[in-house]
């Protein structure tokens, strides 16, 4: 199966490279023809990269800890081209190639201008994306996880809102700030362990004080990245101005990419020091959990508050890694994807009535219910995800990242009990004002239930929300044999 | 048919109704969601009494159905199962039999209703999540029940969406749970850090061997099994709206009144007591939890019972009755008498479902007016009603014959549980404590609920002549009338009327329950049948013989409850019959002690001036002050502004400190929080 791994990981290219002989050859002047074709190549494309994830992970040998369809191949000067995911990394893959189609199907009418531009940015955010997730080379981790800021940059700052600029570069500058530092600490990793493999790198063992600062250096950009509290203003600007498939690739991939790097890299690499830091996550996701919470039940604006409800959310998620025993690793991972799933719903749930009115506004919205039922029961059952119901996904994340923390701090799982109150009041708060009520606003008389595209969609993240809630068994069976490796050896090297 | 298959059957049928209805029930139409929801919860009660009296006479041993992982994580092993004993399968019968009268009864009370389907999906979804809840063997899989009642509660408060009162009660049921839930929770991790599991089975054996042990939480150390019950008991408390988090009780009458007598009588509510004497093994080892469970629940028996007096809604009178008689079961269980909880729990399910769907009929007959004041005289006009209503008074109030033991449900329940009180008493200052509350809140129960029966149903008729003339005071009320009076069209018609036969049915097959559950049940659930009946389901301590002693008690306090229940009827009579108007002008005066019953003891307005207002004040402070002007200001716009300042140096560089010095402080609240889960693990 050698080769699996970068056929899933650049298969987008084969739509971007059809989408540009479109825009070449394609059309004849007839715009709207073209990108009615560029939108099915696309979709096709990343139905194709989902089937290629699905195959993966039929492939996968859950029982192997190791890194499996690995490939290493001489790149240019000492550097390689090495590829191979684990029971971690496999579920993050199949959650973009999941998104993906669901993103692009979700452009299908609110996107107008440059549509073909928009799909490509897309197609190759997809490539960088799970390119991080796949890559065992340092470096070519590094090239992939800076890579995918340009094409999130022009998704907000091209396709995006009224202060798009503003927003995109206050996201553009927050994480290059952070990425900046990483930078420093891989060419610091390389020069002492004269290596640039991944694997090789957790098996070396870095002097205390040497981990302590590059640490911090990769902690700066997954702080940033998650985003933890207090670098977690860019996020609700992004998100507002994001057109909606934006806010789903942001909330749902992107964020996670800074709790992947605190598994892939922290934790292992610098056991010592993630000890030593423990306190200071624990003080950060709590307030993270508790301020954000706090703040999202103050918002106006509908993406507003769910952006910092990710945040909120991202605070069990940081809490959970860094309790470093199994219970809290696996139910941060679960709380990862499950918030990749929900999250994303909540989005596309506020796109619906987006397109719509093209307003976020809460106040203006009110007794949605009354005229559409369909997307009252759905925007409920992700309300009730959000607020962490079990039965929905997302109740295992947040049960498991509080047993974690409790093992080592239960001041930390008490504060972050406390944010399973705080979420109701302000999901359910958002819900009450846009859902229910009489309709008072003359403007929605005419406003329409969800059509079948917007069915389409929904119905996968649905069934993935309820699947997921009910049997999270089918996640952990694959994160198992990782996971206590992870633990195992973090414990072994902190003595713990 | 196989047990195993018998009792899977009777979980998820419930479930399939809820689906069919839900998702289909605008295609299938009214009368067919109606008919699947309210026949697949007949089958259900029809499967769970052949459960129970198969356990209780059949020679059924207690036994687990295995049906699917749920969370395995290291020993976080949680399981998809259903677990059959004493407990449960009288759970089962409480569950399913009203679930299905109610489900009956709506095709009458809900039939003006446009969206039928909707409602008996979720009064079937509400019927799953309790059996799951009451069916658990793990404490995973009692959370998803114990959520999920919630969430069906939350739905059905809000059932009518359009009115902001039934809103904002939804969200504050939803969220005052959560607040118990946040105890529940941290229980749960506690229970699960201690015995590595959280599997009933596998904890329960290991009380014993570490009922000494220190645990060390929130930087202190307490002993383990106390702590473990008395995190658990605040979920208690919340699902069950006890003393501090009973405020959403009241409220929830806001949902329609099948609703109220389902889940906010008859079962939801009784979550708690079953979870303390589902973990007796636990309690039993506790016991300064007992002793709180026991303050509690007194305290909530009173509190509730004063509040009851004073008001004129008929059915907050029976959600304030309910909320104190909640209370007399955990003092019971507090004392660990739990077979005294479980009985009381089984009578006041009939009585208060009874009493509820009673008051429904009369809400019904009086064209959805609520106000006791304006009813009156009733009973020549809806005889049927009046004397179901009569019966629930009396079962109740807990009237019968002492030297006869002859009685109406509550008769037995209720006066064991007094005796429970007084028998723990003699070693106990709580339990003496509780012992005279509860004869105190006798008194006061018979009178609340002679006060409902009288101003309802005697005296002179108040709802003849129409309201314009004496209703100044009341004009929310009439908002209120008119807005349901869109569900009746033309409505002018204000003479009262006995209900249909569908309402009648339910109300004479929960009077039966009222009647005979106490008499029929009361030597296997607290008598010389116990041992058997209960099986290992209840655990009692080596010294608790509350139970034992219950017949070596003095006369008087036999019968002590049963007197000042006379009183309270006598007081009733002549305040609200008698002296007709009496009641109104004390009302009118306004005493202090009027005042603070009637306004609740002013909860409300302290949790708002609190918490409420605290959380709103602090969203607005982190969200403008600190994201707004600290973050922000110091960083993306600071790094912006400042470089601008400083090319310009300028005196105004002081407004840019200020942003530093709020940051500082940000960054060394951070740095506090820090060394303090440093220091206290």
């Amino acid at each position: 199966m050698t080769g699996i791994l970068s056929l899933t990981t650049f298969s987008p290219l084969v739509g971007v490279i059809a989408i540009l002989a479109l825009r070449a050859f394609g059309g004849g002047g007839d715009q709207a023809a073209v990108n009615r074709a560029a939108k099915w190549i696309a979709l096709v494309t990343s139905f194709a990269t989902f089937a290629l994830s699905i195959l993966l992970v039929f492939k996968f040998d859950a029982a192997n800890p190791g890194f499996q369809f690995v490939e290493d191949l001489n790149w240019f000067a000492g550097l390689h081209y090495r590829m191979g995911v684990d029971g971690i990394s496999i579920l993050f893959v199949l959650l973009t190639a999941f998104l993906l189609p669901l993103c692009i199907a979700a452009s299908w009418d609110s996107i107008e201008n440059r549509v073909l531009e928009y799909l490509i940015a897309f197609l190759i955010l997809e490539v960088l994306v799970i390119g991080v997730f796949c890559a065992l080379d340092l470096v070519l981790f590094y090239l992939f996880f800076e890579g995918q800021l340009l094409p999130m940059f022009l998704i907000i700052g091209v396709w995006g809102g009224k202060n798009r600029v503003y927003a995109a570069y206050k996201f553009f500058l927050y994480t290059l700030l952070g990425s900046v530092l990483m930078l420093v600490a891989i060419l610091a990793m390389i020069s002492i362990a004269h290596t640039t493999s991944i694997p090789a790198l957790m098996a070396f063992k870095f002097a205390p004080q040497v981990q302590t600062f590059l640490w911090l250096a990769f902690f700066a950009s997954f702080a940033v990245k998650m985003p933890m509290w207090p670098v977690h203003t860019w996020l609700p600007d992004a998100h507002v101005e994001a057109p909606t498939a934006g806010s789903v690739i942001l909330a749902g991939i992107l964020l996670k990419m800074g709790g992947y790097g605190f598994l892939r890299f922290s934790l292992p690499m610098f056991p010592q020091a993630s000890q030593l830091f423990t306190p200071l996550v624990f003080a950060l996701s709590v307030i993270a959990i508790v301020y954000t919470s706090l703040v999202a039940f103050r918002q106006v604006d509908i993406k507003k508050l769910i952006a910092y409800s990710s945040v909120a959310h991202m605070g069990f998620v940081t809490m959970g890694i860094f309790s470093g025993n199994a219970y809290g690793v696996q139910g941060a991972i679960f709380q990862m994807l499950s918030h990749g799933v929900i999250s994303g719903a909540l989005f596309l749930c506020v796109g619906v009535v987006y397109d719509r009115m093209h307003t976020r506004e809460i106040a203006f919205y009110g007794g949605l219910v009354n005229r559409m039922p369909w997307y009252a029961a759905t925007f409920m059952l992700f309300t009730m995800g959000n607020v962490g119901l079990p039965g929905t996904s997302g109740f295992v994340g947040e049960i498991l990242t509080m047993t974690g923390a409790y093992g080592v701090s239960t001041w930390t799982a008490i504060a972050a009990a406390s944010g399973v109150i705080f979420s109701a009041v302000y999901a359910l708060t958002l819900y009450r004002k846009v859902i229910f009520g009489e309709m008072v606003n003359p403007k929605l008389a005419a406003i329409e239930d969800l059509n079948w595209r917007e069915v389409t969609i929904f119905v996968p993240l649905i069934a993935a929300t309820l699947i997921l809630g009910v049997q999270p068994n089918l996640i952990f069976n694959l994160t198992t044999a990782s996971v206590d490796g992870l633990v195992s050896v973090y414990k072994a090297a902190v003595g713990g | 048919m196989s047990h195993s298959l018998i009792v899977s059957l009777l979980v998820f049928a419930p479930l399939l109704g809820a689906v069919v209805a839900g998702l289909f029930g605008r295609r299938i139409g009214n009368v067919a969601s109606q008919s699947v929801t309210t026949g697949l919860l007949l089958a259900a009660c029809a499967l769970a009494w052949t459960t129970f009296v198969g356990m209780t006479w059949g020679g059924w041993e207690p036994f687990t159905v295995a049906l699917a992982p749920f969370i395995h994580v290291g020993k976080f092993v949680a399981d998809w199962s259903i677990r059959i004993d004493a407990l449960s399968s009288v759970m089962l019968i409480v569950v399913t039999t009203v679930s299905s009268l109610v489900h009956v009864y709506s095709w009458g009370y809900m039939a003006e209703d446009d969206s039928k389907p909707r409602f008996f999906a979720y009064l079937s979804l509400f019927t799953f999540a309790m059996l799951s809840l009451v069916t658990a063997a793990d404490f995973m899989q009692m959370f998803f029940g114990w959520e999920g009642v919630g969430l069906a509660s939350y739905l059905l408060i809000g059932f009518w969406f359009k009115k902001p009162t039934a809103n904002a009660a939804s969200i504050k049921a939803f969220v005052v749970n959560r607040v118990g839930d946040f105890g529940f929770a941290l229980g749960i991790m506690t229970v699960f850090w201690a015995f590595g599991s959280i599997k009933f089975a596998e904890i329960f054996p290991q009380i014993a061997s570490h009922a000494h042990l220190a645990w060390t939480f929130a930087g202190r150390q307490w002993p383990l099994i106390d702590l473990a019950c008395a995190l658990l008991f605040v979920g208690a408390m919340g699902k069950s709206a006890q003393f501090f988090l009973h405020t959403w009780l009241p409220d929830a009458m806001e949902g329609p009144t099948p609703v109220s007598a389902l889940i906010h009588a008859a079962t939801m509510v009784t979550a708690g007591v079953y979870m303390v004497c589902l973990l007796s093994p636990m309690f039993e080892y506790a016991p300064v939890a007992k002793q709180i469970v026991t303050v509690i629940g007194a305290v909530t028996a009173l509190f509730a019972a004063t509040v009851g007096l004073a008001q004129n809604d008929i059915k907050r009178v029976i959600a304030y009755s309910t909320c104190s008689q909640l209370g007399y079961m955990f003092f019971a269980a507090g004392v660990g008498a739990y077979q005294g909880a479980m009985f009381h729990l089984f009578t006041h399910a009939f009585f208060k479902a009874l009493l509820f769907l009673g008051a429904g009929s009369v809400i019904m007959g009086m064209h959805h007016e609520q106000d006791m004041r304006k009813m009156g005289g009733l009973w020549r006009l809806m005889p049927i009603t009046y004397a179901v209503m009569l019966i629930g008074t009396i079962a109740i109030t807990g009237m019968g014959l002492p030297g006869l033991e002859l009685g109406f449900a509550g008769f037995y329940s209720k006066d064991a549980i007094i005796e429970s009180a007084f028998v723990a008493g003699q070693h106990n200052p709580v339990g003496m404590f509780a012992f005279i509350i509860g004869v105190i809140v006798a008194g006061l129960t018979a009178f609340y609920s002679w006060r409902l029966v009288f101003m309802t149903f005697h005296g002179h008729a108040k709802w003849g002549h129409d309201h314009h003339a004496d209703d100044h005071g009341h004009a929310h009320d009439d908002g209120h009338h008119a807005a349901h009076d869109d569900h009746h069209g033309h409505g002018h018609d204000h003479k009262p009327h006995e209900s249909p036969w569908v309402v009648i049915l339910p109300l004479l097959a929960l009077s039966v329950g009222a009647i005979f559950a106490g008499g029929v049940f009361v030597e296997k659930f607290i008598g010389e049948e116990r041992g058997e009946f209960w099986g290992k389901a209840i655990f009692t301590g080596a010294g608790n013989t509350v139970l034992e002693n219950l017949r070596h008690i003095p006369e008087w306090v036999t019968l002590a409850p049963l007197v000042v229940s006379v009183i309270g009827l006598i007081a009733a009579w002549y305040v609200y019959v008698l002296r007709e108007g009496m009641g109104a002008r004390i009302a009118a005066g306004k005493g202090p002690l009027w005042t603070f019953f009637y306004n609740k003891w002013f909860f409300d307005e302290l949790y708002e001036a609190t918490f409420v207002r605290a959380a709103r004040f602090l969203g607005d402070l982190f969200w403008k002050g600190g994201d707004q002007k600290v973050i922000d200001g110091l960083g993306p716009n600071g790094v912006a502004a400042a470089s601008y300042l400083v090319g310009r140096r300028t005196g105004r560089l002081q407004t840019g400190y200020l942003y530093h010095y709020a940051f500082v402080m940000l960054l060394g609240v951070a740095g506090l929080l820090t060394y303090a889960i440093l220091k206290w693990r």
